[in-house]
Order: C-alpha cells, then structure tokens, then sequence
C-alpha cells in the first residue's frame, strides 16, 4: 500500500497510454503483415492463417513471459525498456525483410509453411515482446487487490481499444498515404520513444519517492 | 454530372440483371475459400458469377450450343494480343474464369503450350464440370497465386511468349499484382519477342496510378477499350511495339480464322490507341509498389 504513496498522479493514465499505443502498433503491424509476405506468399486463404497464428502464438508466449518478469522488482524502468526492445525488435521487418523473404521462398516451395516461417522469422519476436506489456501493465497499476479484476478489465478495454483503432486506421488510411515500410518505421519510433519517456520519468518517480518515503520498488 | 449517369448506368443494368436473373436457372453454387460461385443458365446462355449481388458480377459466359463463341467484350478484346505477337508457342493465362481464353487459344494453337494459373480450387474445378474447360497435355492448370507461379518459373528460367493478366474481378483487386515488383517480375518471364495483356478498369482513380506503373516498367503500351463498358486492355510489350500499320497487316491476316470465334479482330485494332498518342494521366502520378498499392482503396 506504500507503493500508492508513491505514485505520481500521472502515472497511471501514463501507463494507459503505453498500453493503447502497443495495442496500435500490435494490430497495425499484424495488418501490414498481409501486405508484406503478399509479394513472396501471395494473397491465398493461408497468408492470414499464417500471420494470425504467428502474432497469437507469440502474444501468448508474451503473456506468460511479462507475467513472469513482473514479480521481479516491477518497475517504470523495466517498463520502459521493454518499448524500446520492442521498438528495436520490429526494425528488420521495415530494414530486411525483402532478403529474409526471399531465402525463405527459396529454399521452402510450399508457400503455407514459407510464409509461416516467414512471418515468424519477421513478427515472432517483437511480438513476443509487445505480449509482454499487458500483464506488466497489470503489476504497475493494481495497487489494491479488490480491484485488481477492475484494472485488468480497464487495461484490455484501453489496449483492446488502441487495437481497433489501430487496425482501422492502418488499413483504411495509412496504406493510402504512406509506403509499408514507413509506417513500420512510425510503429517503431512510437514504441521506443514511448518506452524511453518511461525510462526518464521512472528517474523523477525515484527521485520523489526517495525524499517522501525513502522506499523504492526497484 | 458523369457520377449521375453513372448512377444512372448502374441502376439500369441492376434492373435489367434483376430482369434477365428472374428467369435464370441456378446450375451450381458454391461458396468457396474466396467468393461464392454461381453458375447459371438462361436459355443457352450459361454464366459463371461471383458474389451474386454485385453489378460486374458476369466472370465469364457462354453459349452451350456454340461454346467456341464469344460472349464478352473484355475477353473479345485480350485477342488483341496477337496483334502484337505472329505465334505464341507459350501462353500463361493469370485467372482462369470459365476457362474460354484457354480454350479457343487451344484450338487456335493446338501445339502451343498453355498454362493457367488460378488461387481457387473451386474455380477450376466449376470450369471442368460446367464449362468445358479442357486441358491435355498442351493444356494444363495450377492452383496458386499468379505471383508465386511467376516468381517460382523465374527461378526455373521459362519464359512464355505471351503472358494474360485476367486476375481482377470487380470487387477485389489482388494488390499485389499491379505493383511496379510484379510487372517487372512478368516483363522478365517474358520471352524476347514476348507480350503481356492485362484485362483491367478503366474509369476508378486506379486508372492513373496503373497506366503510370505499366509505362514505368514496360514503356509504351497500348490502350484497347470499346468505351461501351468499363475495362480497357493494356497491351505491352518486352521489345519494341509493332507500329500501326504491322498491327493492321496482322489483323487482316488473322480476321478470317477469329470470325468463327465471334472476333472481330479488325474492329479491335481500330479501339487501340498507343499511349505515345494520347497519355491520359498526370505526368507525376504516383506508382503502385510492393509499398504502396492500396489498389482497393483506389478503385
């Protein structure tokens, strides 16, 4: 209950913004996944199964992951690095992709478990990375255990949201205005911008907590 | 002012579509990975459809009396291809329809290789059983995207003397083969002498970007419309374009042996026009790319 003390007021609806803005960039890039393998995979049923299967199967990994790393010294630092990874991590699908495509379709003839691989070879990792914001976000805002379900609940509504909205605008407008690859860019520099404006204020936090409490969760 | 009469148009022909399907015979129906399937009947006249409640929803017809006849304008006017071409030994065919290209070019070539390719299943399969879509050992047909067939026979080094882009219904455009990667993927599988012919729109917003992405690649081309209905032809060549007067030696040459297929090939060569002549687009119109095709959007 200290840790409510603590906190910032801006913390919180802080931590609602990361979590929108990686629900955006999730489906945004899970949207611009089609677009990318079409070239080598084609447009068949398969692509989206692929692709889909790929961002839950990594999502889910991502959970358990966060979740985990959660119990350990939870922090708007720890937070934050994971947007920076995660921001790092999707900047081969704009830089390389062509070429990891391409060994791939060379090497595999049967373009379901090409574009399988591909799409994992391209979007396992990140989104591993980005699975892992939900649960953490969870440790970051339950303070009080009779509204953990509450939170949680607010937390998906939040990040589910950025997820619509992400896929809509992804795929009715930023595919009209800009090439592929800039947005990933955008998704990129989003994410890792976001994660190292936590890095910095968790410094402030630290600072604050230090003089008032002198107790800090790192 | 045109958007009036092409609402007009539009509710013309639905009334007339809804006229004329009253007294239609549903034959098959099907829905497959990627669209429903139609086949209907009206008389002797039998139709393959996709996605029934829309306007260009006809893929390909024809007369079960006179199956070698051809009913549709746009397939009449991808004849034009062998105005630019004297004897394609190897035609790929993008999109297979009711099978009809394939066949007639079978029976106008009968030693020419023919390879069709097309991503539904269901399609070839509605083509065998409902449309006397032959194959043989001349004739034959793979199921995948048009893309990867052209990329993996890149990797096998064939080439094909003429390749036909019939891929684009009306409601969904496969993005990823307009964009400046493909058709220069196409334009590398085309023999030295080798044409393409691309069955595609002619009134949307895509009208620009395309013609602006095929003259990028190819040079240029020629237009082949009959301006009664929306699709126009590009034609485009690896090499150098025959010049107008080739073309009309050619058409009077062949003439005699299209009759039989309901084509007027001397009608079609007065409707090309060599974009050299009349380029009807912006000087910097943006190209359709793997990274920027939003083809759909557009149309």
């Amino acid at each position: 209950m200290t840790e409510q003390q603590t906190q910032p007021k801006w913390q919180n609806p802080f931590i609602y913004l990361l979590a929108f803005c990686s629900g955006f960039c999730i489906m945004g890039i899970e949207l611009l996944g089609g677009r990318i393998l079409a070239p080598f995979f084609g447009s068949s049923v398969h692509i989206w199964g692929s692709i889909i299967t790929v961002f839950m199967l990594s999502l889910s990994f991502g959970y358990l992951a966060g979740g985990k790393l959660s119990t350990q010294n939870a922090s708007l630092k720890k937070y934050g690095v994971i947007f920076v990874l995660a921001g790092i991590t999707i900047l081969p699908v704009a830089l390389w992709s062509t070429t990891i495509m391409e060994v791939i379709f060379l090497n595999i003839e049967d373009s379901r478990y090409g574009s399988l691989l591909a799409c994992a070879a391209l979007f396992f990792i990140p989104t591993i990375i980005l699975g892992m914001i939900s649960p953490y976000s969870v440790r970051l805002l339950v303070t009080d255990r009779d509204k953990s379900g509450q939170i949680a609940g607010k937390l998906y509504f939040v990040s589910t949201l950025g997820s619509a909205l992400g896929t809509i605008l992804t795929s009715f407008y930023l595919v009209l205005f800009f090439e592929v690859n800039s947005i990933i860019m955008v998704f990129s520099s989003i994410l890792a911008l976001l994660g190292l404006i936590a890095i910095v204020l968790n410094k402030s936090v630290k600072s604050v907590s230090f003089s008032t409490v002198g107790v800090v969760n790192e | 002012m045109s958007k009036l009469n092409y609402s007009m148009l539009t509710i013309f022909i639905l009334i007339f579509l809804f006229v004329n399907s009253s007294n239609a015979e549903v034959v098959h129906q099907e829905r497959s990975l990627y669209r429903n399937i139609l086949v209907d009947d009206q008389g002797d006249l039998r139709c393959l459809k996709f996605n029934v409640r829309t306007t260009k929803t006809n893929q390909s017809c024809f007369y079960k009396t006179a199956p070698q006849r051809l009913v549709f304008n746009y397939t009449k006017l991808l004849f034009s291809g062998l105005l630019l071409i004297e004897q394609p030994k190897s035609i790929l065919i993008v999109g297979l329809g009711g099978g009809t290209m394939s066949n007639i070019l079978q029976q106008l070539y009968p030693t020419s290789k023919i390879t069709n390719v097309e991503i539904d299943p269901a399609v070839v399969k509605v083509a065998r059983q409902y449309f006397g879509f032959l194959e043989n050992q001349a004739v034959s047909s793979v199921i995948q995207d048009g893309r990867i067939f052209i990329k993996r026979a890149l990797i096998r080094k064939q080439q094909y003397d003429w390749i036909i882009l019939d891929a684009f219904n009306g409601d969904y455009i496969p993005e990823h083969l307009l964009t400046q990667e493909f058709l220069q993927e196409a334009k590398d599988l085309l023999s030295p002498e080798g044409v393409l012919s691309a069955n595609t729109f002619s009134i949307s917003d895509l009208y620009a970007h395309e013609s602006a992405t095929y003259k990028e690649v190819f040079g240029d081309f020629y237009n082949v419309r009959n301006y009664k209905n929306s699709n126009r032809i590009i034609l485009a060549a690896k090499g150098k374009l025959p010049s107008i007067e080739l073309i009309n030696q050619r058409a009077k040459k062949l003439q005699s042996r299209l009759t039989p297929f309901n084509i007027d090939l001397l009608k079609i060569s007065q409707q090309m026009t060599p974009i050299s002549i009349e380029q009807d687009w912006p000087e910097n119109t943006k190209l359709l790319t793997d990274q920027f095709s939003p083809a759909n959007l557009l149309n």
